[in-house]
């Protein structure tokens, strides 16, 4: 009979969608398992990442806002206290004895006390820092600039990216210690800072104390805190994961713009 | 004469098959279907990695968040599920915040795992699905529209005509009671069905777009502070939040009208662009 017709066909159909729906999201999450299908996915960020160059100018500024802008009480994210007796060793000294060491692919390596750090051409700024996760805070940061100090070190000219090492390990017994790079246009920019204040007092360990990088237009993964060391390379595809840094060897772009 | 006995059978029966969607039209349709469907999954898993909505430039301003879904323990240590809209919280328990696994423990979790991508809290590889079929969606709605007006798809079918406006009372009032165009008039989109889909097309699509281009710090250097018309960068998470929510409901006014208007038939018309119109044809 035609109504019985049509009830089956609908309990049919009813039944179908729903074995489509698990199988399609079924399927995505087998394709998220894959090698392939993910790095067909990057396709996507790749396309991010050249779009972005070309319609922003590289020396575009970032937005500054003003005092009255500033989040109560900046937050902390990730590792708010190494877990590293080196650095607590550093730390409960205040960082007397803390060397930025700076080398790699430049004519003249350096070492930089905290006090060498602070006395070098320094920019203040109060910018809002985008978390991946989605959630923004606004603080005020005082730092050398990085392209003051790139132009002391002079890079050689196949430097293409400046890696910075970081005290925090990722995983227990002090594996995977936190890094991070990013391309020479980003070092240069008037915005990049090796931070050292934040709101006005010297940057409080859980924030990254005492040198934490400030890059402006990318999201928060980029601003490496508990900066120890600064290698200029010229791939970073040998070191660690060989992603350019700790997040990006967990899958997250080396490209942080959006 | 019909040769054809299907052609001869539609005859005898009154009605005829009219050719309704053109091919470009239906392929960027379901384009648009598995692209927005899929961005809303892994959207919705990218959320998760920060649950909360603000108004504002940050999220920090001294003020809660507007909406937030989170975890937390009872005084019995029982861990609930809660939702907090405007400061009030509501338990949601199995459904936003928490859930029970596999295992029968009741354990963190934002939205049920049928409706992210991927299904488990993965904020790198949602990130990979939602970039890449943002880009599908832009580049299908790219095409949509220089097709709609280079064959006049939009003045023809879309843009309401003054018949159009004159009914719209009347359209609101069928609509109120399930009632839809037959014969000939079912041929045309009716005026509610063309506002409909103008907005989404013209105000709510392009909005979505641009409040992800809102949240992202190097985009936001163009013209610094053009965030700020919408409210600021948290404002513009919360809008994109709201209007991906209005595309669903878009979407289930759009099948609800396409199931109780006939569905086979408009499925039909949507796949091989033929749509039974009842009547003569005509000649």
């Amino acid at each position: 009979m035609k109504r019985q017709a049509e009830l089956s066909r609908r309990r049919f159909f009813g039944r179908a969608l729903g074995a489509a729906g698990a199988l399609v999201l079924g399927g995505c999450d087998a394709l998220s398992q894959t090698q392939w299908f993910p790095k067909l996915l990057a396709t996507g960020e790749a396309l991010n990442e050249a779009m972005q160059h070309l319609i922003a100018p590289r020396r575009a500024m970032a937005q500054e806002f003003s005092e009255a802008d500033l989040s109560p009480g900046f937050r902390s994210n990730g590792t708010a206290m190494p877990d590293d007796p080196k650095y607590a060793a550093l730390a409960a000294e205040g960082f007397a004895q803390y060397r930025l060491d700076v080398g790699g692919l430049v004519e003249n390596p350096m070492s930089l006390s905290l006090a060498e750090l602070r006395a070098l051409p320094s920019r203040t700024q109060i910018t809002r820092h985008d978390c991946v996760e989605g959630w923004s805070a606004i603080g005020k940061w005082k730092g050398a600039r990085l392209g003051t100090l790139l132009e002391t070190v002079r890079p050689k000219r196949e430097a293409r990216f400046v890696m910075f090492y970081c005290a925090d390990p990722m995983e227990p017994n002090g594996a995977s210690p936190y890094y991070e790079s990013i391309d020479m246009d980003d070092a240069y920019h008037p915005q990049t800072l090796l931070a050292y204040e934040l709101n006005g007092v010297p940057l409080p360990i859980q924030n990254g104390a005492p040198i934490r990088l400030r890059v402006e237009r990318q999201l928060g993964y980029k601003h490496a805190k508990y900066v120890m060391r600064i290698e200029l390379v010229e791939s970073f595809a040998k070191i660690a994961g060989g992603k350019g840094g700790y997040w990006e060897d967990q899958g997250y772009e080396w490209w942080a713009g959006i | 004469m019909s040769s054809s006995p299907s052609a001869a059978a539609a005859e005898r029966s009154g009605s005829y098959l009219y050719y309704r969607h053109r091919l470009p039209v239906r392929v960027m349709h379901w384009i648009n279907v598995v692209a927005l469907t899929l961005l809303f999954l892994s959207g919705l898993n990218i959320f998760s990695a920060h649950p909360a909505l603000y108004w504002g430039k940050s999220s920090y301003t001294g003020k809660p968040p507007l909406f937030q879904i989170a975890t937390r323990e009872t005084e019995e240590d029982e861990v609930i599920g809660v939702t907090r809209i405007f400061g009030r919280e509501f338990d949601t328990t199995e459904v936003l915040g928490a859930a029970t696994n596999a295992e029968g423990d009741v354990v963190a979790r934002t939205f049920p795992g049928w409706l992210t991508l991927p299904s488990d809290r993965w904020l790198s590889m949602a990130r990979r699905w939602h970039f890449f079929f943002a880009w599908v969606f832009v580049i299908n709605g790219l095409c949509y529209l220089a097709y709609s007006i280079m064959s006049r798809h939009l003045a023809r079918d879309l843009a309401p005509d003054g018949g159009d406006w004159r009914s719209i009372g009347r359209s609101i009032i069928d609509h109120l009671r399930f009632k839809h165009p037959t014969g000939e008039a079912s041929k045309r989109y009716n005026v509610l069905q063309k506002l409909a889909y103008l907005a989404v097309i013209f105000i709510l699509l392009p909005l979505v777009v641009l409040m992800g281009f809102a949240m992202s710090p190097w985009l936001d250097t163009l013209i610094p502070g053009w965030v700020d018309f919408f409210g600021g960068r948290q404002s513009a998470r919360t809008i994109h939040f709201i209007v991906a929510w209005l595309l669903v409901a878009f979407v289930l006014i759009h099948v609800f009208e396409v199931i109780i208007s006939g569905f086979w038939n408009h499925l039909r018309s949507m796949i091989t662009g033929r749509y039974r119109v009842d009547g003569e044809a005509p000649r």
